[in-house]
């Protein structure tokens, strides 16, 4: 089973629109969305939820007033700044690190657990899908996304599929972090402006931290061909493989306007044929 | 007054309508929040910048004193230590910086030592002060630089603050004690759904907000609906227009090239300013 993560670092460069098509196109894969705070896979694959699952993130302490002496030891010791004067905990600054409630003289702190989304096992018409949904609002979506990998993984291994798609989120920190645990390839999207290089740079340097093979997709390479130029010499200097150059296209936005992947809605149109390209050379190198 | 420009999606344009609201006039300081990807600086090119590192507190034990009884691993919420036999070690990037352990630890054998995680970033465009942040490579925690960030905002004067994508707790830290939220949204489905998370977002930490539709003109009319439901005002349209992208994509704030949307942005400004009271 070999696992690839599409990536972007810059948000909306069209990670989810190049994944539903890969899904489309993929014959025996799982699909993984770990974009868990603002998941969209699901608008493009229409999943039919089989099951769901309670996600418990970190937990959180409650003052009971009936006990508590008001005696200011908890807010002293807080390094959030989550408890108010009138001893309330602020659920929104808590990071449930337990200091207050292992502290307070009089065992006045409960230790709460707290429910901070859902992970779903889906079917799409493609495959099998694992997915989740963070409260809004809530921390620890690294967890979740650790989560979802692993309900993929083990989908994967049930019905011995051969590849596990991963949709990632935006960024570099915790939440992109936990989406690369594992994998053998990332597939990073960048659009041709100044943010999409300057992200990108940041993206490859964190792949290159956890030794991870990177594959770089220029999307819209049409709007800027210098900008595009220069990913591909950035590309070149760095030994790095650009697996596709997809042009900019209507026939995207009108493909989610109807919840279907770009491949499935209009299979000739431009960025079709070249992320059906892209699809067939990176199933290649992956060797599935 | 702080003025927050949020999305739910990424890509949406935040940094755009950030920078060009800033750039129109009245606005005196630009927070970047997006400390993961930040992207305002590449636009408003700021002069004469000005690094200071964000340092967290994380634990070192004292290997002399600890007799590896494990409280502190059983302690930690973050699992950011390991004890077994006669091992005791730190994973400082999972450190949320809480002090538990050292208060936890029996033998006095831990102190804290100042790790840093990334910088805060200061200069200057024209009359305009950018402060922005930036997670060094391979760290997880983007919060405490967002507060770090939000730390340096102006007491006094009108401050807009470029949020990070998502919905999950960065978004918060950066929506969090602002005045009023804009929301970046697309006429698309995935513009749409992220809206209607970002939506629950800032009504859970009570802050007004509109709406900017960028990329006006593709999609459906589905993202209107919504607003209209909730009562969302829609403030600006900004439609699809290729010399718009095509300026983004070389850094440069379409307002500077196309000097007509300079009063759409400072009337902009001006609703801000009305319902945020």
């Amino acid at each position: 089973m070999k696992q690839i993560t599409i990536l972007s670092g810059k948000g909306g460069t069209g990670k989810t629109t190049i994944t539903a098509s890969f899904a489309a196109l993929s014959e025996n894969a799982v699909f993984a969305d770990c974009d868990v705070d603002a998941s969209n896979l699901h608008l493009l694959l229409n999943p039919e939820v089989q099951e769901t699952i309670e996600f418990k993130g970190l937990k959180q302490a409650v003052i009971d007033p009936a006990r508590c002496t008001r005696c200011g030891l908890c807010r002293e010791l807080c390094r959030f700044n989550a408890i108010d004067e009138g001893y309330r905990v602020d659920p929104i600054h808590c990071e449930g690190c337990k200091v207050c409630v292992a502290n307070c003289p009089v065992g006045a702190i409960d230790f709460v657990d707290r429910i901070c989304g859902y992970a779903y096992i889906s079917k799409t018409r493609y495959g099998l899908m694992s997915h989740a949904r963070l409260t809004p609002g809530m921390e620890n979506s690294g967890k979740l996304v650790a989560l979802v990998r692993q309900n993929a993984q083990r989908l994967a291994e049930e019905n011995g599929c051969e590849l596990v798609l991963v949709d990632g989120p935006p960024g570099i920190g915790c939440p992109v972090i936990s989406s690369l645990s594992n994998v053998d390839y990332s597939l990073v999207v960048v659009e041709p402006t100044l943010s999409g290089v300057h992200d990108l740079e940041r993206v490859l340097g964190l792949l290159r931290h956890f030794e991870i093979e990177p594959l770089v997709c220029v999307n819209k390479y049409d709007l800027n061909l210098e900008n595009t130029e220069r990913i591909t010499a950035l590309c070149s200097e760095n030994g790095l493989v650009v697996a596709g150059s997809v042009p900019f296209d209507p026939a995207v936005t009108q493909a989610m306007v109807h919840g279907q992947p770009v491949v499935e809605y209009r299979p000739m149109s431009p960025a079709s044929v070249a992320i059906t390209e892209m699809f067939d050379d990176t199933r290649k190198l992956l060797g599935v | 007054m702080q003025i927050v420009v949020a999305s739910g999606k990424g890509g949406t344009g935040k940094t755009s309508v950030a920078v060009n609201l800033a750039l129109s006039g009245g606005v005196d300081q630009v927070l970047d929040c997006d400390v993961e990807e930040p992207n305002v600086h590449i636009l408003m090119k700021p002069s004469g910048v000005e690094s200071q590192p964000v340092e967290l507190l994380v634990p070192r034990i004292n290997e002399d004193k600890c007799t590896y009884c494990g409280r502190c691993a059983e302690f930690c919420q973050y699992n950011a230590l390991f004890v077994a036999g006669e091992t005791a070690l730190v994973f400082p990037e999972l450190c949320h910086s809480c002090g538990g352990c050292k208060l936890v630890c029996p033998e006095g054998a831990i102190e804290e030592i100042p790790r840093a995680i990334g910088e805060i970033l200061r200069g200057k465009h024209r009359d305009v002060e950018l402060v922005y942040g930036r997670l060094s490579i391979g760290e997880p925690l983007a919060v405490p630089i967002i507060s770090k960030v939000k730390e340096q905002a102006k007491e006094d004067g009108v401050v807009v603050i470029d949020a990070p994508p998502g919905s999950a707790c960065p978004v918060v830290e950066a929506v969090h004690g602002s005045d009023f939220c804009l929301l970046v949204t697309e006429p698309t489905p995935f513009g749409l759904h992220d809206l209607k998370v970002a939506v629950e977002v800032v009504k859970q930490l009570n802050v007004p907000m509109g709406v900017v539709v960028n990329f006006a003109g593709i999609g459906d009319a589905k993202v209107y609906e919504f607003c209209e439901e909730e009562g969302l005002p829609v403030l600006l349209e900004i439609p699809f227009d290729r010399r718009i992208a095509e300026l983004y994509s070389r850094g440069i704030p379409f307002t500077q090239e196309m000097a007509e949307w300079k009063p759409r942005f400072q009337k902009l400004l001006y609703e801000v300013e009305r319902l945020a009271k």
